[in-house]
């Protein structure tokens, strides 16, 4: 094949790959639009092989191809939902892994022939790949919840991470001008533990956006690797995702009410915090299931909160099923969507529409918020931070300035929670003290399952 | 290619990826940000070119790797976000049980 006709049918899938973010964009095109996404990888991919020049190794790169369908597609499908944001995580690791590698065997080939443009983007595609593949298994162990999903701030920390970025860079310029392999391994073990140091004091709630930019980092990869392998297709497919990462990471920050700065320099500025005074008993009120039924009865409007503890006990259809009951007696019925609710904005609204939740009782939080005072009942199910006032009034603590749905304008508060335990972020909730809060404690689904049955002997 | 093509490439780009997500609702940034991490997968082409012209073993075999990586990214991605999208599915008339 020809190289022009090559590289317009590069094109093509770049056009796909345009069409496709278009379409992710609005709900109804969404999923049309990743197919087309998915099209258009697959066109570029099967006409790479009319573009080989050598054909040695065709056995190994269908063997790879082939072991890595035998791992991706069923990871993909058998992952239950509630564990989906750490496999997007995943995902996005090994594809900066894979640019990595490809940048390192570009440069053991690069040779005496090389540009110094070639060397400065070969080096860039190799720091930068493997800082989104170390950054992105941290962030997967902190939603696995591997490790502590708390921001991880050691004394001096900072000085480590500066030092840390001050010798990759000095690195690369050695690279770039010795051009020697055990440099650049060196190079790469820095970037490494970059990623490491640079996700570690990245407190869970702010995982998601630390995943969207190195997102947007592995596209730059790409479209690095695009030029040294003169490939338009990975220049326009790299730098899209670039770019558009770039936004969304914005897009995700503002609806978060964080400042895209402070989460990701965080690892400059943050210093190791007093916990405050945990351990300390106060007195809470706690409930039985007949009792929270008898509230819900006899509310006129009741406002479900979800959050991820309602997904991990796999209670959305028990939840669906009060619901239901409730608006068969007549009960105004919505559910409060916080947009961080689950792992990551949106999780909540996939997990829910699973278990058929029609989707007009799903309330976004500017739309619930204004209603909660006319709110007889705000039923918290397994959430914490995103009802947490800390967020309105104590400057400091790490949720300060994220958006809450406000159920504290609520008559009443139920809350389901297994413990005391704080929520993702490990903070301590006022609201669980206030006494027109009620506790139900145990797991979500096994009470609301007691709630149900008291609901139905009403 | 000359550099001039290159950076007009990806200054435009750019600009077209600005364009496209400028604005979105909070609801798809999660499969939004899946889809644009499956088609960075499309590095598998670059892998599959290195490997391709790999001439020691030690190049072969990074190669294989990045083929190994760059297809789970691919694949997995584009399957895990129209799984998340499939929940989106608009449900017409009457209840379901």
């Amino acid at each position: 094949m020809s190289n022009f006709v090559y590289d317009l049918i590069g094109l093509g899938a770049g056009v796909l790959f345009i069409l496709a973010l278009k379409g992710l964009s609005h709900p109804k095109t969404a999923r049309r639009g990743n197919l087309m996404g998915a099209a258009g990888a697959t066109v570029a991919i099967i006409m790479v092989f009319f573009h080989l020049k050598e054909h040695h190794n065709l056995g190994w790169i269908f063997g790879a191809l082939a072991f890595g369908l035998a791992v991706g597609v069923p990871a993909a499908r058998k992952v239950q939902m509630t564990n989906m944001p750490q496999l997007v995580a995943l995902f996005n690791g090994v594809g900066g892994g894979a640019a990595a590698l490809v940048a390192i065997v570009e440069y053991l080939k690069l040779g005496s022939t090389a540009t110094t443009a070639e060397v400065i983007f070969t080096v860039f595609t190799v720091v930068v790949g493997c800082v989104s593949f170390s950054g992105s298994i941290i962030t997967f162990l902190k939603l696995q919840e591997l490790m502590t999903t708390r921001p991880v701030v050691f004394p001096g920390g900072r000085f480590v991470i500066a030092a840390n970025l001050a010798a990759v860079l000095a690195v690369s310029v050695w690279v770039v001008n010795a051009l020697g392999t055990n440099p650049l391994l060196i190079l790469a073990a820095l970037s490494l533990l970059f990623g490491v140091l640079f996700v570690l004091p990245v407190g869970g709630a702010d995982v998601p956006i630390v995943i969207s930019l190195l997102n947007a980092f592995t596209g730059l990869t790409v479209a690095a690797s695009g030029y040294v392998l003169d490939s338009t297709l990975l220049i326009i497919a790299g730098t899209l995702v670039g770019a558009s990462g770039t936004i969304l990471t914005r897009l995700m920050a503002e609806a978060m009410g964080r400042s895209l700065f402070g989460t990701l320099f965080g690892a400059f500025t943050a210093k190791p915090q007093a916990q405050a005074a945990a351990g300390e008993e106060r007195p809470v009120k706690s409930g039985s299931p007949e009792d929270v039924a008898i509230l819900l009865n006899y509310a006129r409007r009741v406002v479900i909160v979800p959050g991820f503890g309602l997904a991990v006990a796999q209670a959305q259809h028990t939840v669906r099923e009060m619901a239901d009951l409730l608006i068969s007696k007549g009960i105004d019925v919505a559910y409060g969507i916080h947009p961080v609710a689950g792992r990551m904005p949106g999780h909540m609204n996939v997990l829910l529409a699973e278990a058929n939740v029609p989707y007009e009782q799903l309330a976004e939080m500017d739309d619930v918020n204004p209603t909660f005072g006319q709110t007889d009942v705000a039923i918290v199910i397994g959430a914490n931070d995103v009802v947490n006032p800390a967020a309105e009034n104590t400057p400091g603590c790490p949720i300060y300035g994220m958006p809450i749905l406000k159920v504290s304008d609520a008559a009443n508060i139920i809350f389901l929670k297994r413990s005391m335990r704080p929520g993702f972020a490990g903070i301590e909730n006022e609201l669980l003290y206030d006494p027109k809060t009620t506790l139900l404690f145990g797991d979500a689904k096994a009470s609301l399952t007691k709630v149900v049955s008291a609901l139905k002997g009403l | 290619m000359q550099p001039i093509a290159v950076i007009s490439i990806f200054v435009l780009a750019v600009f077209v990826g600005f364009e496209v997500v400028s604005k979105v609702s909070s609801t798809l940034h999660t499969p939004l940000m899946s889809g644009a991490n499956a088609i960075h997968g499309v590095i598998l082409v670059g892998a599959i070119i290195v490997a391709d012209e790999a001439t020691s073993n030690l190049e072969l075999g990074l190669a294989v790797a990045a083929i190994v990586l760059a297809t789970i990214n691919v694949v997995g991605g584009f399957v895990v976000t129209d799984r998340m999208l499939e929940m989106f599915k608009p449900k017409k008339g009457g209840e379901q049980k």
